[in-house]
C-alpha cells in the first residue's frame, strides 16, 4: 500500500472526472438546452442543430463519455498498479 | 385482422412467459448472495443488458415516444433526462459502491454514516421510491393485457403478479437478471421492428434516427422535420421542434431526471452483481448502449407518428379515416366530436372534451354511434375549435396498423409491453425485499440470523412486496401518475447527495448526512404534495418557485440537501478513524 502513489491516483481520477463531467455539462445543459435556440439557426441534414442535440446527439455523448472514462481509468489503474487481478 | 392480432398477442406473450418462467427455475438462488446481488458472478455485458431492462419501464416502451409526440422539442427532458443519469453513475457511483461490495444501499448508508437511525432513513427512502414506481408498472400490465387480450384490467395484474411472484421470489437477483436479459431482449425487437418498417415508408431510410433527419419520400423532397414544424404553425401549434416549457424548467427537469436516475436504488444495485471494479465502469457504458438503441429511436417514432396523425385526420371527412381509426375509437384512446357538424375532422390546439372520453352506450352494451358512423362519448365538449382526442400511448400501440404492419408485429408490442413492465417491476420489488430481510432484520432486529433463515426472510419479504404492489396495481391510488414524479425527486434529493458526499467526501459526519437527507426530502415531498395533490389548481407558472414545475424540483432539493449537508456537518465532529479509512478504501480497485 505504502509503495503505491494513492494521492496521486485519486488526483488524476478527480481530474479526468472534472473534464469529462463538464464534456457532459456543455453537451447536454449547453447545446440542448441553453444554447439550444442559437443552435437551432444551423442546419444539418434535415435537423435543427439545437433540436438535434438536445433529442439525438447529446445521448451519443454520453455513451462516448462513458467509453472514455472506461478507457482512462483502465490505463490509471495498471499506471498506478491499483488493477484488480 | 383483429382476431389475428390476438391469435399472435396469446402466441407471443405466451411464449415469452414460457421462456421467464423457465430460466427461472434454472437460475434459483442457493444463497443471500444469489439472492441480493446474483453471487457477483454476472458479466458486465449481461449485466448492462439486464440493467437496460431494468430501467426501461411500462412507461418508456409505451407512453414516452407519444409523450414526446405531443411535447416536440420539450420532450427532450426525457430523452436526456433519463440517459444522461448514467454518466452520473458511471463516473460517480458504481465504481466506488461496488468496491464497498456490500448488498443495498441502506447497507453503505449504514456503514458510511456509522449509524442504523441513517440505515432505516435509507430504508424508509428506498421503500417509498421503490413503492410509488412499482405500482404503475403493475397498472401498466394490466393495461396491456386489457387493450390487446380484452381480459379485465385486474386479472391481467395479477397475471403478472403470478409471473413476477415466481422467478423473483424463487430466483432473488438472480432469477431477475437472467428474465431481464430475455427480457431486453423481447422488448428491444418489438420496439425497433416497427420503427423500421415505418421510418422505411415514411423516408426510404430504415434507420430511424437517419430517417427522423431524412426528406419525406413521397416525392416532394421536403425533410420530414420541416414538414412537421409547417404543419403544427398552420394549425396553430408551436412548430415541432421549439417546443413551449420555459428554458429554466427544461433545465431544472432535465437535471432532476438524471439525477434521480443516478439515485434509483434499483438500478444503482444493480452494479453489486459484477465481479470487479472495471467490470462495473464498463458494465454502465453497456447498459446505456442498450438503453440508447430505444431512446435514440424514440423520438423518431414520435415524429413519424405525429407526422402520420396530421396527414392523415386533419380536414379530412370521417368517413375517409382508414380501418385503424374506428379499432381504437372503440378502445376510447382516440375519440372524434364533430363539433360543427360538417362530418370533416378538425385537429388544432386545446382539447376537444372535458377528461378522458366514455363511449355511450345503449341498454345492450353496444356502442351508440353519430351522425357519420363515429363513436359517440359521453363527455361535454370544450368550445375551442379542436374536435379530436388523441390518447399520448396510441402512437405506440397503433404504430403497427397505423403503418399497415402485419399482425405479428401488433403481437410483438404487447410481448414488448409486458417485458418492459415485468422487468422494472421485478426489480424494484427485489429493492424492497432487500431491504426489509437485510437492513432491518438482519442488520437491526436479530443480528445473530443465520443466512438460511435470512434466505427465507429475503422470500417472504418479496412474496410480500409482490402483493402490495399487486393492491397498488388493482386499486390505483388516485394520484398514481403525479407521484412518479415524486420518485425521480425523492431520490435526488434523499440518496444522490448522501452517497457522493460519502465518496468524494471524506469528512462528511453522520449528522450533516441525516439532516440533508431529511431536508432534502421533506422539502421536495412538501413542493409536490403542495401542487399535485393538494393545490392542483395554483399548478401553473406564475405560482412555481423560481418557474420550476414540480417535476423538476428534485434538483432544488437536492442543492438544499448539499447545502445542509455542508452547514451541520460543520458542527459536528468528523466521522471515526475507521469509516475514513473505508472511504480511503472505497476509492482504490485494489
Amino acid at each position: 500500500m505504502s509503495e503505491r502513489d494513492l494521492k496521486g491516483y485519486w488526483k488524476k481520477n478527480l481530474k479526468y472526472l472534472g473534464i469529462l463531467l463538464s464534456i457532459w455539462f456543455i453537451v447536454s445543459y449547453g447545446f440542448g438546452i441553453l444554447l439550444a435556440p442559437a443552435l437551432n439557426e444551423i442546419q444539418v441534414g434535415g435537423f435543427k442543430l439545437g433540436f438535434w442535440f438536445a433529442q439525438q446527439g447529446s445521448i451519443y455523448t454520453f455513451v462516448v463519455l462513458i467509453f472514455v472514462y472506461v478507457y482512462l481509468m483502465n490505463k490509471l489503474d495498471q499506471q498506478f498498479n491499483v488493477r484488480e487481478d | 385482422m383483429i382476431m389475428d392480432v390476438q391469435l399472435w398477442t396469446y402466441i407471443l406473450v405466451g411464449l415469452t412467459f414460457a421462456i421467464y418462467i423457465g430460466v427461472a427455475i434454472w437460475a434459483k438462488a442457493a444463497s443471500t448472495s444469489d439472492f441480493y446481488i446474483a453471487g457477483a458472478h454476472v458479466s458486465p455485458l449481461t449485466n448492462g443488458m439486464a440493467t437496460a431492462a431494468d430501467w426501461m419501464s411500462a412507461a418508456s416502451f409505451l407512453s414516452m415516444a407519444g409523450l414526446i409526440s405531443f411535447m416536440g422539442y420539450d420532450g427532450a427532458v426525457y430523452l436526456m433526462g433519463w440517459t444522461g443519469g448514467y454518466v452520473l453513475l458511471a463516473l460517480l457511483l458504481a465504481p466506488y459502491l461496488r468496491k464497498f461490495g456490500k448488498f443495498t444501499i441502506p447497507d453503505f448508508i449504514g456503514d458510511r454514516y456509522y449509524s442504523n437511525f441513517a440505515r432505516t432513513i435509507a430504508v424508509i427512502c428506498a421503500v417509498i421510491v421503490s413503492f410509488t414506481y412499482v405500482a404503475g408498472q403493475m397498472r401498466g400490465v394490466g393495461l396491456v393485457f386489457s387493450k390487446f387480450l380484452e381480459v379485465n384490467i385486474d386479472i391481467g395484474v395479477l397475471i403478472g403478479m403470478g409471473i413476477v411472484f415466481f422467478y423473483a421470489v424463487l430466483g432473488g437477483m438472480k432469477g431477475i437478471t437472467y428474465t431481464q436479459v430475455a427480457q431486453y431482449c423481447v422488448l428491444i425487437f418489438a420496439f425497433m421492428v416497427p420503427a423500421f418498417f415505418i421510418s422505411f415508408q415514411l423516408t426510404g431510410n430504415p434507420i430511424p434516427q437517419l430517417g427522423f433527419g431524412s426528406t419525406l419520400a413521397d416525392g416532394s423532397g421536403q425533410f420530414l422535420l420541416e414538414k412537421l414544424d409547417e404543419l403544427h404553425t398552420e394549425l396553430g401549434f408551436a412548430a415541432y421542434t421549439s417546443g413551449t416549457k420555459s428554458m429554466q424548467d427544461v433545465f431544472f427537469i432535465t437535471a432532476a431526471l438524471m439525477i434521480g436516475t443516478a439515485g434509483l436504488p434499483h438500478v444503482i444495485v444493480r452494479f453489486f452483481t459484477v465481479p470487479k471494479v472495471r467490470d462495473a465502469r464498463i458494465s454502465v457504458g453497456y447498459a446505456l448502449i442498450f438503453i440508447a438503441i430505444l431512446y435514440t429511436t424514440a423520438p423518431a417514432i414520435a415524429a413519424f407518428a405525429k407526422y402520420n396523425l396530421m396527414e392523415t385526420v386533419n380536414e379530412e371527412a370521417y368517413t375517409e379515416m382508414p380501418e385503424w381509426f374506428g379499432t381504437w375509437e372503440e378502445t376510447a384512446l382516440l375519440t372524434w366530436v364533430d363539433k360543427d357538424e360538417n362530418g370533416i375532422i378538425t385537429y388544432a390546439p386545446g382539447a376537444a372534451i372535458e377528461g378522458l372520453p366514455e363511449i355511450q352506450r345503449n341498454e345492450a352494451g353496444e356502442i351508440i354511434r353519430g351522425n357519420h358512423g363515429e363513436v359517440k362519448v359521453n363527455n361535454s365538449v370544450t368550445s375551442g375549435p379542436n374536435e379530436l382526442y388523441v390518447d399520448r400511448d396510441i402512437m405506440v400501440l397503433a404504430n403497427p396498423e397505423i403503418a399497415n404492419l402485419p399482425a405479428w408485429v401488433a403481437g410483438l408490442v404487447a410481448a414488448g409491453g409486458l417485458a418492459a413492465a415485468l422487468s422494472t417491476a421485478a426489480g424494484l420489488l427485489l429493492v424492497i425485499s432487500t431491504a426489509v430481510s437485510h437492513d432491518l432484520i438482519k442488520k437491526q432486529i436479530k443480528t445473530d440470523i443465520s443466512d438460511k433463515s435470512e434466505l427465507m426472510w429475503a422470500r417472504i419479504s418479496a412474496a410480500g412486496a409482490v402483493l402490495v404492489a399487486g393492491y397498488f396495481g388493482i386499486n390505483p391510488p388516485g394520484f398514481v401518475a403525479e407521484v412518479v414524479a415524486i420518485a425521480f425527486g425523492l431520490a435526488a434529493a434523499s440518496f444522490f447527495p448522501a452517497i457522493i458526499l460519502g465518496i468524494f467526501y471524506k469528512k462528511m459526519n453522520l449528522q450533516g448526512a441525516i439532516a440533508g437527507m431529511i431536508a432534502g426530502l421533506l422539502f421536495t415531498l412538501a413542493y409536490v404534495v403542495f401542487f399535485k395533490i393538494a393545490f392542483p389548481e395554483y399548478n401553473t407558472p406564475e405560482y412555481w418557485w423560481f418557474g420550476i414545475s414540480p417535476e423538476g424540483i428534485g434538483t432544488l432539493g437536492m442543492l438544499l440537501n448539499l447545502t445542509v449537508s455542508f452547514a451541520v456537518g460543520m458542527i459536528f465532529p468528523e466521522p471515526p478513524e475507521e469509516v475514513q479509512n473505508m472511504v480511503e478504501e472505497i476509492r482504490y480497485p485494489q
